[in-house]
């Protein structure tokens, strides 16, 4: 069992997310993550899919999405060089006790601040998977109010690309 | 409100027009509350004609049995919310058996969809996972290319059943018609060709083999693919095996066949598919009914190759050595001119050996059965039906021990002859699948061969067999029990036939005859030949033959639910 992350260039349609997430429960594939959104051209989307499985059910994966009339392309990311990232709103505590550390915390994570309250922060954190989840295990648990994450996004390295 | 302008036609009567321009001969459907625009549209034309059935399930089993045996898109209407629901059985159906279908559901208006409305349901949602493809289409502009577009998916690549939901207030708006040659998708362009590279290295693994199998399934059907493939086996030598949908694709009489394979398959198909040393698949998925435990398949090293036009049958339950992607027709050719232009002659020394091996699991004579019965037995029924329609009939039917025995019995020589639900296993489908097939061949001999449990499931429809006047033969083999529940429970459950017995049947002669047929109740071997006989010489009339067989004869071979190909309960076992 490995994790893959997925890109999938889809017809912006009604109903293709669904097709698609249908799919995964369907043949029983695991969904960790998926992320949407048009591209540049608003007719198609692009989704992002990070999931786990053996070699085998990787190729069955890529091999159903392909068959789905409104899937353009398919490419597994994961089996060569990419880049990966995530966005994540987390609201912490942040008293007059906690303020400074809190501050500290978020510029070691490259992270900013975009809102704060007499008690809280709302902290931005861009990065992949395992930074995001860093950041989350390097605070304490009981300062955490609450996290939002948008799932993985990826692209190929240099002219390895993906489009029409 | 705007005076329409002359060229501005009804979406109702862009649906007519467009299954005008795709030539379609029949429609199966029923009426309803969202589709009377349609339905008033087909009343004032006469090219497409409408056969009305009697419940949704039979109108998209009987497009479905037109489709296979006609090689035709099957086109059926039904209207919103029970309607479509009555119909998934049916699709389903098709869909796993990759049946090209265009189903044209109802909708509700668009501007009560998602407000729980009358007859409304989500069809789209509903049917997602049991179709090729689906569409809501929300503007009477879209229309006309919609239906294309479901025209052009359901038939091309590896077919299915596509649906097409069209609320009511699309059918009543207007625009202009134009419905379009061709069509062009960025995103669905199946292949033809296979690769030149994986055709050459399948060519030299077929030349060198000493154990070699060919093993063909519904693919080669689908794709008319069968003089190719009698060119191919005849050109090699080799034996061949053909899949329950396969049937008929390599003529069954023929000294090459082995017989079906699969679970209730021939010693002799099951024993050369595990023992072989290069197997070509054609069209066929290695699915669970056909090769049993994959792992036990695994043991005997072999070189498998496998054509099939959907990727995502290949390597999906048994890993291939030289997968080609293609229609079947073309990568047959390519092979076969390959195969003819290398000069390689296949060396009858080099298989020799193995017909001879073969030879010897033939002589097990795995479907004998006990043929001086005072009780008569299925298999008996069905060697007098192959005999009496000297093998020329469509044959169709439902769904468990008739089926096997049918399939084991009738000696398929030609595709598109032997229409049964192999996928889905739908209980049901033979008599409204039988309906399509007899329109589609008006004139040909059709059997329906069934059993009184699954004749039960779509009876209703020899009303509409009345109404069309369909000369279908329905061949009940009856033993009051559901057979293949009953044999499981035997083999596998201490013989406790848990609501597997039917009680209070009803009498099938008179039931026929209330319908406006004939019905006739046979109870004697002796009686068996004589009745098809005078059946079958009745060519305008339905006759529903009542044959009282032996309710504790089982269908052998047998393999056994999770068991090895090999692993085979026999008739002598036991």
């Amino acid at each position: 069992m490995t994790r893959h992350i997925i890109s999938v260039l889809v017809e912006n349609e009604a109903g293709a997310l669904s097709r698609i997430s249908g799919l995964f429960s369907a043949r029983g594939y695991n969904i960790e993550t998926l992320t949407v959104a048009p591209t540049e051209d608003a007719s198609m989307s692009r989704m992002t899919i990070v999931t786990t499985g053996s070699e085998d059910v990787v190729e069955q994966i890529t091999k159903q999405l392909n068959k789905l009339i409104e899937v353009v392309k398919v490419i597994d990311l994961s089996e060569a060089e990419h880049i990966e990232r995530e966005l994540m709103l987390i609201k912490v505590r942040a008293g007059a006790k906690e303020r400074e550390d809190m501050k500290r915390m978020a510029d070691i994570f490259r992270g900013r601040i975009i809102d704060v309250s007499d008690n809280t922060y709302t902290i931005e954190l861009t990065g992949d998977t395992r930074k995001l989840d860093a950041f989350i295990h390097a605070l304490d648990q009981a300062s955490i109010i609450e996290t939002v994450r948008t799932g993985a996004s990826g692209i190929g390295r240099g002219n390895r690309v993906l489009r029409v | 409100m705007d005076r329409i302008k002359t060229s501005q036609i009804t979406g109702a009567e862009i649906v007519v027009r467009c299954l005008q321009q795709e030539g379609v001969e029949y429609v199966f459907g029923y009426p309803g509350g969202a589709v009377l625009f349609i339905y008033d549209e087909l009343f004032k034309q006469d090219k497409v004609r409408h056969v009305l059935v009697r419940h949704e399930q039979g109108a998209v089993h009987a497009a479905d049995g037109y489709s296979r045996s006609s090689k035709k898109v099957g086109v059926c209407l039904v209207t919103s919310g029970p309607g479509v629901t009555n119909a998934v059985t049916g699709i389903a159906t098709a869909y796993m058996d990759s049946i090209p279908l265009v189903v044209l559901t109802g909708q509700v208006p668009t501007h009560a969809i998602g407000l729980d409305a009358f007859q409304e349901c989500d069809t789209v949602g509903i049917t997602r996972p049991i179709v090729k493809h689906n569409m809501l289409v929300k503007d009477v502009k879209d229309l006309a290319s919609a239906i294309k577009k479901a025209f052009h998916i359901a038939a091309t690549g590896r077919p299915g059943p596509v649906v097409v939901d069209i609320p009511k207030d699309v059918t009543a708006a207007v625009t202009e018609f134009h419905y379009p040659e061709t069509i062009a998708m960025r995103s669905y362009n199946p292949v033809r060709k296979g690769h030149a590279g994986q055709i050459k290295k399948a060519v030299q693994l077929l030349l060198e083999a000493q154990r070699p199998m060919v093993y063909t399934g519904g693919g080669v059907v689908l794709s008319d693919a069968s003089s190719q493939l009698i060119d191919l086996v005849r050109t090699l030598g080799f034996p061949c095996t053909n899949t329950l949908m396969g049937l008929g694709a390599y003529p069954a009489t023929d000294k090459q066949f082995l017989g079906m394979l699969g679970m209730h398959g021939t010693y002799e198909a099951n024993m050369a598919m595990q023992h072989c040393d290069v197997l070509l698949a054609i069209g066929a998925r290695f699915d669970d009914r056909v090769i049993g435990n994959p792992a036990h398949f695994a043991q005997n090293p072999r070189k498998i190759i496998h054509i099939d036009i959907d990727p995502s049958s290949i390597s999906k339950r048994v890993k291939v050595d030289v997968p080609i992607v293609g229609n079947i027709p073309d990568v047959l050719e390519d092979l076969l001119k390959l195969i003819k232009s290398s000069g390689a002659k296949i060396d009858e020394k080099s298989i020799g050996p193995w017909w001879k091996q073969i030879g010897e699991w033939r002589a097990k004579d795995c479907l004998r059965y006990d043929r001086k019965s005072a009780i008569i037995k299925p298999q008996f029924v069905l060697e007098k039906l192959y005999e009496v329609t000297r093998g020329e009939a469509f044959v169709t039917s439902d769904v468990g021990q008739h089926q096997m025995w049918a399939a084991q019995f009738y000696k398929f020589d030609q595709p598109r002859r032997w229409i049964n639900s192999g996928g889905l296993g739908t209980m049901g489908f033979g008599l409204p699948a039988a309906m399509g097939v007899q329109l589609a061949n008006p004139g040909a001999t059709v059997a329906c061969v069934t059993g009184e449990s699954s004749i039960q499931m779509c009876l209703q429809e020899l009303s509409t067999c009345k109404q069309y006047r369909l000369p279908i033969k329905v061949i009940n083999l009856n033993n009051k029990y559901m057979g293949m529940v009953r044999q499981w429970q035997q083999f596998f459950h201490g013989n406790r036939y848990s609501e597997s017995y039917m009680d209070a049947l009803p009498d099938f002669v008179k039931l026929a005859e209330g319908y406006g047929h004939r019905g006739v109740l046979v109870e004697k071997p002796a009686d068996v030949e004589p009745a098809l006989r005078e059946a079958f010489a009745a060519k305008n009339e339905l006759v529903f033959l009542d044959f009282v067989t032996d309710q504790k004869e089982n269908v052998y071979p047998m393999i056994p639910g999770g068991k090895g190909i090999t692993e085979m309960i026999l008739y002598e076992d036991l």
